[in-house]
């Protein structure tokens, strides 16, 4: 099965300035991918190359197979998001979306549809674009992307200018796309927005990718937590197993996966109270280490 | 706002599986009509179309009123309504390029149809089918306010016009036209190309005026002065010559550069 999506070594400079280097990765159907990095890492380059808005230095990108710009009727397959400000403000959004409307031959009433679906009511629909909060932008932009009932979306920062409420429901949204065998990919500067629901993850420092695979994998090589009743046993059979392990939390972080720890703890009977992967805050640190010399780096610049 | 409605589940959607077959892009037909629509969607856009249609009237009405009854032939009405709408049409053909830029509506057009000749070609087609329009309507008006000077006024009436002058009003509308899609497309600032569309123009035939030296290649290098015989329609076989010129120099060079300025141009959202 083709991917919904496929990089291969994408490059672009500007220039002296190398913007993305040598980026790979596929985006699965059925899946969720989030595009992590800080700002100017070079993810909406990357975007941009993958929509053809940008002719990459070398490398290639595909999606379902072919490149963007020879996909029949690409609204039909593609729902894409880049900036969701990028409007004209003089329109309404429910013209915004009658337009696209007219370019994929849809009929009107899939128009009122996508309004209802992203939660926009019809006065709003038929407010300027101008007058929009970019909460609203984003959910007609997301709208938008839906409208030509595509089955690859791709996402750039929607969550911004959302309300805890609008990231959820954004969450859900997308996750039942994926549920039922649509592929996203939804990039963001923030882990927490795409942690709750991505299954894979690609993030990107400095135009290179510095870490991807599936999220439940970059989770547990953050390795195990596990804490005992006596710390000290604990401690001294983990040493004696030969695990590395730093004390956190009441507990230990050990380098090494759940079963080593489990055998190492039974061969000792050490009664362990806590035994699991290391929580996400690990993603999280694992995301700023990986990336915040990168983003100190982008900001002096 | 409404969040009752956002910490709902969101509705369940499913992806689509529409068949990857067919030829890349749109539909050409459908292109042509989001266009045409783009021209009238907005404010700004509305008002002008309505400033469009309200000067021809206006123009003529005021002339009915004003000038000699011996003046008031059928070739003076168009001739005086013709202008103001070389001045108003071209704007709206550049807006409907520069807006892709400046409000970066582009970031949507192109993702819909990623070929952007197409686009392109789509844009110019619609905006010279709105210029056909407007010229029907000074024909029209044209024939109504001689008929009205006539009868109003004791007017002229004469009614000759000629074949030649619809093809020299047509050329002059339709190089006005593209090359107002030209600078759009060089510059892609709705500002900038504006200003370089209104007064590139106005320097050059200041600049040629004023230089004895170059008062000799004035009616070759500057397009207003090459199109004056055309205006007066009494056109010859030098001065189409100059109009070729003029036309490669101001319209079809700039059109060429702006083509590749937009294929290669990246489309951006910062």
């Amino acid at each position: 099965m083709t991917a919904a999506i496929e990089v291969e070594d994408l490059s672009k400079s500007y220039g002296e300035h190398q913007a993305v280097t040598g980026v790979s990765f596929r985006v699965e159907q059925g899946s969720v991918t989030g595009f992590l990095g800080p700002n100017g890492a070079g993810k909406s380059t990357t975007l941009r190359m993958l929509v053809g808005f940008t002719t990459p230095t070398t490398g290639r990108a595909e999606v379902l197979g072919v490149p963007f710009r020879r996909l029949p009727e690409p609204g039909r397959h593609v729902g894409v998001l880049l900036d969701a400000s990028a409007q004209h403000p003089g329109r309404t959004g429910r013209e915004v979306l009658t337009l696209a409307a007219i370019v994929l031959g849809l009929d009107r009433r899939r128009v009122d549809a996508m309004i209802d679906l992203v939660g926009l009511t019809g006065a709003e629909a038929d407010r300027r674009v101008g007058g929009y909060s970019l909460g609203m932008r984003q959910r007609l932009g997301v709208a938008h992307a839906l409208l030509g009932e595509p089955r690859l979306l791709i996402l750039d920062e929607p969550a911004n200018g959302l309300d805890p409420a609008g990231i959820r429901w954004m969450r859900s949204l997308l996750r039942g796309f994926a549920d039922r065998g649509g592929a996203v990919l939804l990039s963001s500067h923030l882990l927490r927005e795409i942690e709750a629901i991505a299954d894979d993850l690609v993030v990107i420092g400095r135009g290179r990718v510095l870490a991807k695979g599936a999220k439940q994998e970059l989770l547990t090589a953050g390795g195990t937590f596990a804490r005992a009743a006596d710390e000290r046993r604990l401690a001294g059979a983990l040493a004696d197993a030969g695990l590395s392990a730093d004390p956190s939390e009441g507990g230990f972080l050990v380098h090494a996966s759940a079963e080593q720890v489990a055998a190492a703890t039974a061969a000792a009977g050490v009664v362990l109270l806590e035994l699991r992967a290391a929580d996400s805050d690990r993603l999280e640190e694992l995301f700023l280490q990986l990336t915040a010399d990168h983003a100190r780096e982008e900001t002096a610049r | 706002m409404t969040s009752t409605v956002a910490t709902e589940a969101a509705p369940a959607f499913a992806p689509g599986s529409a068949a990857l077959t067919g030829p890349a892009g749109v539909p050409f037909g459908r292109l042509l009509r989001a266009e045409l629509r783009k021209l009238t969607d907005t404010r700004s856009g509305r008002w002008l179309l309505v400033a469009m249609l309200a000067v021809t009237p206006i123009v003529d009405a005021v002339t009915l009123a004003t000038a000699k009854p011996n003046t008031l032939t059928y070739a003076q009405f168009v001739d005086i309504t013709q202008s103001p709408q070389k001045f108003l049409l071209p704007l709206l053909g550049l807006l409907s390029v520069t807006t892709e830029w400046s409000q970066r509506t582009g970031l949507v057009t192109f993702t819909l149809e990623p070929d952007r000749v197409r686009v392109l070609r789509a844009k110019f087609a619609a905006t010279l089918l709105l210029g056909l329009m407007v010229i029907v309507a000074v024909f029209a008006a044209a024939a109504v306010s001689n008929l009205l000077g006539v009868t109003l006024r004791h007017g002229n009436g004469n009614w000759s016009f000629g074949a030649g002058g619809v093809l020299d009003m047509g050329i002059i509308q339709l190089t006005g036209l593209v090359q107002s899609l030209a600078f759009g497309m060089l510059l892609l600032i709705s500002a900038a190309a504006i200003v370089a569309y209104y007064v590139l123009p106005t320097l050059s035939f200041l600049l040629l005026s004023s230089v004895p030296a170059l008062a000799s290649v004035k009616d070759w290098f500057d397009l207003n002065s090459a199109q004056t015989p055309l205006y007066n329609r009494d056109i010859t076989g030098s001065g189409w010559a100059q109009v070729a010129v003029a036309v490669l120099i101001w319209v079809v060079l700039p059109a060429a550069a702006g083509v590749l300025r937009v294929l290669r141009s990246e489309i951006k959202s910062g």
